[in-house]
């Protein structure tokens, strides 16, 4: 076992020897050819004998008592097996990373989950689902979030962000020679993963099995054993194909029914959840009241930052949006005030969207230093080089690597920074006012305890082995890559399996950390099997060159296949947090650029292009890497223009629950995009030396449109997304 | 019942509520057909019917006894990828890959389409129109991709639309 804890600087052999040169390498995803000929198996789809089908029954209210059911119509409907509305283990929430209340007598959120109708078919299970008749006295709930801000508590006791008051933010704005003091709004946000919630579960002597679509299974384990009242032990998860996660596929509604369905009819049952269900009963990102002040001396140095926000959350409450996160360590400034107000609402809990904190804080602050800059006379982007901090601004600790004004002066030449004109409305084309923006990016660097299994067979392939997912972030493929590297084997002789809780627990898919985590328990399980392979050699670990399957130390060539003999060679690795944490301030940073057409005649935004320039450490991929960096970039122009849960005030539910109707940019709200990263290894940070990627990506995309937006006509929307009708108030005379 | 489809013959009883989508994925076991709304508004579920691109979810299965039905795995198979599938994988035009069955589905209708000379909002020419990246944009924006392949996609789709050319 090579164990490894990171309060020192792993000296990073396996990377550091590899010669094979598949690290880093823009090579195809190994299960590619599975996801393109509709292979590759996801939750609802593996073939499982004699399933029935279930379909959730949901609340008509979000906020009362149930009275009773009416099950007989349902019941009497062809098909129908069961109709389960009276098991205490119904869960009142999605379960997001413990387990919530359970029970269906009371009503805390609309189309809250009731129970479950189970039948033959799909078919039979909606009608027989839609047929159960819920009895309730309906009472008012509470469903804005500002008309209870009084009520408000401060951050969870557990919150990754705690308040913050250094120095007085009032006195340094009234003594500011600049200054801004602003609210901006965002609104619910929801995941909207093309693949919804899905599982099917399965009982075999008191053991269940569920396959599912889910981010991180050892948690899931946990959660589900705890909900179903059995031991983790007794609960095996199956997720090796996730159809999009973004923070939302921990354990939800689907799984703990299918499980308790399972168990009463003894037989294996399947629940998707509707799309429709999804945004009631999937925790959302709630919305947020930021007020921002910033604050500068006549040099346009920054003397205060202040981000005071409101958020809310569900009656079970737990986590907190920590809207502040990229705020915190961003910029210099003695002055420093940052805090949360949470407020219960009688609403689907919320929870982890991409990149909590940093998706919706950045919108905000890197507008708000867009509008300060301008108020200093100076150029976006020299404002934040002089605003850079040396050390960590809150801590004083020194930055592990940051490389935020390389990414800014790389990507201002390559995206023609020089050509945008600093006066608002300048440029026209026709009916179109053209503009650039620009806004730095930023997201902490995590990582979490993970393990992994790598066995080197006879003849001569290796073999991954961690209960890892792979969400679309190309956790197969480097994986593989790591391996191939440090075992010096080309691509093809590596072989990944995922997505297992039979198989070691891995830090799963979340918070950018899988990567970092995952990868690091490879390279380190890689290094257990090296240093059987010297011992073979008689050479010592750092002696040994590997490559193309053969290992090279004094003047001997030896296939890997004669080392290993008859029997396997298993290494393993694990690899968890340490004082590094502390000891460096971690964070991934860069810069996004963007260019915007408004429609002078009608407010309408058209993106032409945008460039992000990032750096996140050792590259794994730079195939994968560019595609989750786009991916973020683009839920950054969903952000900044249209994604809107529109909640109605009088009931409590999101009018635009599907996809029609809650917009996330399309194919032709896309326009050219450009990423280039700056590769600096980060050895502070994990033993392969890699940062965070898929939620930097989204952090300050959506600034960078805005700021393009209110240099091409003038108008500043503080209001989240910033619609057309929103614009047109505001546009200068035609 | 009888359908084909992917070329093979399927007797299936379905009921007559079952949608295209869930007898191809809950009756055939053909999977690779994707569900993401189930109200046609995501396109993850789009299939070839008789060449042109459908939602399967927001059609019923009994209407389509006499047709020609083709899905993601008619297309190719690992083994033997067609050219679209093929430039997927190479252009990275997915992530999760939960969307990727429909987008290639789409891709190949739409092709065909241009081919037709059927113009879009965004053609210059409504009778022959030219297959720029903005009008390959234009004509896929009913897939939705939330990992947000989409310049991946159109540079898929453009390779294979030029070597098709």
């Amino acid at each position: 076992m090579a164990d490894y804890k990171m309060d020192a600087d792993h000296p990073g052999t396996a990377m550091a020897r590899g010669v094979q040169g598949v690290l880093g390498k823009g090579l195809d995803r190994i299960e590619g050819a599975l996801k393109v000929s509709g292979t590759a198996t996801y939750g609802y789809e593996h073939q499982i004998d004699n399933v029935a089908y279930g379909f959730l029954i949901t609340a008509p209210a979000a906020k009362g008592k149930v009275t009773g059911f009416d099950t007989e119509a349902a019941r009497a409907l062809p098909g129908v097996l069961d109709i389960i509305v009276d098991d205490p283990r119904i869960p009142r929430q999605a379960a997001a990373f413990g387990p919530a209340h359970a029970g269906n007598d009371e009503i805390d959120h609309y189309d809250q989950v009731m129970g479950v109708a189970i039948a033959t078919s799909f078919e039979a299970a909606r009608a027989a689902a839609k047929a159960v008749i819920v009895h309730i006295d309906a009472a008012d709930g509470r469903f804005d979030t500002m008309a209870d801000v009084a009520h408000a508590s401060g951050p969870p006791k557990d919150s990754r962000l705690q308040d913050v008051a250094k120095g007085d933010i009032e006195q340094a704005m009234a003594e500011a020679a600049a200054s801004i003091d602003q609210v901006y709004t965002t609104p619910n946000q929801v995941h909207a993963a093309m693949e919804p919630h899905a599982s099917i579960a399965a009982w075999e002597d008191g053991t269940l099995t569920l396959w599912s679509s889910l981010q991180i299974l050892k948690v899931a384990r946990q959660v589900l054993a705890k909900a179903v009242g059995v031991e983790s032990a007794q609960v095996r998860i199956l997720s090796p194909y996730v159809g999009g996660g973004f923070g939302g596929k921990m354990l939800g509604p689907d799984a703990v029914l299918a499980a308790i369905a399972a168990q009463k009819l003894g037989r294996p049952v399947k629940i998707a959840m509707a799309r429709q269900q999804l945004f009631h009963n999937v925790y959302r990102r709630t919305d947020t009241h930021q007020r921002l002040r910033l604050a500068a001396d006549k040099d346009g140095r920054m003397t205060a930052i202040g981000h005071d926000s409101v958020v809310s959350q569900g009656p079970d409450g737990g986590f907190m949006e920590p809207v502040a996160l990229g705020s915190i360590s961003l910029y210099a400034a003695p002055v420093r005030h940052f805090t949360h107000k949470v407020v219960t609402l009688d609403m689907v809990m919320a929870g982890a969207v991409r990149a909590p904190g940093e998706a919706v804080g950045m919108l905000a602050l890197e507008s708000a230093i867009d509008e300060l800059a301008e108020q200093c006379g100076r150029d976006p982007i020299d404002f934040r080089k002089l605003n850079e901090p040396e050390v960590d601004p809150m801590t004083g600790a020194p930055f592990s690597t940051r490389a935020l004004v390389e990414c800014l002066d790389w990507g201002a030449q390559q995206f023609g920074w020089a050509r945008r004109a600093s006066t608002p409305a300048s440029v026209r084309e026709g009916e179109w006012l053209i503009g650039m923006g620009v806004a730095a990016a930023v997201r902490i660097n995590l990582m979490m305890d993970s393990e992994a299994r790598v066995t080197l067979s006879p003849d001569g392939r290796a073999r991954i082995e961690t209960d890892m997912t792979d969400i679309g972030t190309g956790s197969y493929t480097i994986l593989a890559q790591i391996a191939g590297e440090a075992l010096g084997l080309p691509l093809d002789c590596v072989d990944v399996v995922l997505g297992d809780t039979d198989l070691p627990p891995a830090a799963g898919s979340g918070g950018s950390f899988g990567a970092a985590s995952a990868g690091s328990s490879v390279a380190l399980a890689c290094e257990d099997i090296v240093a059987t392979l010297a011992e073979r050699m008689d050479a010592t670990p750092e002696q040994m060159t590997l490559k193309d399957g053969h290992a090279i130390a004094g003047n001997r060539r030896v296939p890997l296949a004669e080392l290993v003999g008859a029997a396997p060679l298993v290494g393993n690795g694990k690899i968890a947090q340490g004082s590094n944490a502390k000891t460096y301030s971690q964070a991934a940073h860069g810069a996004q650029f963007a260019e915007v057409a408004v429609n002078a005649i009608t407010g309408e935004v058209r993106m032409r292009r945008m460039l992000g320039v990032f750096e996140a450490g050792r590259i794994l991929n730079a195939k994968t890497a560019r595609s989750q960096a786009i991916g973020g970039m683009i839920w950054g122009i969903g952000y900044a223009l249209m994604e809107d849960a529109v909640l109605d005030q009088r009931t409590g539910q999101f009018v635009n629950h599907d996809l029609a109707e809650y917009h996330v940019p399309a194919h032709a709200d896309v326009p050219h995009l450009d990423v280039h990263f700056i590769e600096h290894v980060d050895e502070h940070a994990n033993p392969i030396g890699v940062k965070g990627l898929g939620e930097l990506s989204i952090s300050g995309a959506g600034a960078a449109v805005t700021n393009a937006i209110y240099n091409a006509c003038g108008v500043r929307v503080r209001d989240f997304p910033m619609t057309l009708d929103k614009i047109l108030a505001g546009l200068p005379p035609l | 019942m009888h359908f084909t489809i992917n070329g093979q013959s399927h007797e299936v009883e379905p009921d007559i509520r079952t949608s295209l989508l869930d007898l191809l994925r809950e009756h055939v076991g053909l999977t690779g057909s994707k569900k993401g709304c189930d109200h046609g508004q995501c396109g993850a579920c789009t299939v070839l019917i008789n060449g042109r691109r459908v939602n399967s979810c927001l059609t019923l299965a009994v209407m389509h006894q006499d047709d020609d039905i083709t899905t993601i795995e008619g297309l190719g198979t690992p083994d033997n990828l067609s050219p679209m599938q093929a430039a997927f994988v190479k252009h990275d035009g997915y992530q999760c890959g939960y969307c990727t069955p429909g987008q290639i589905c789409s891709a190949m209708g739409m092709l065909d389409e241009v081919k037709k000379g059927w113009g879009s909002h965004v053609s210059k020419d409504l009778t022959n129109p030219e297959l720029t990246d903005e009008e390959i944009s234009e004509r896929m924006s009913g897939n939705i991709c939330r990992c947000s392949a989409y310049p991946n996609i159109v540079d898929a789709i453009r390779e294979v639309a030029g070597a098709d050319a």
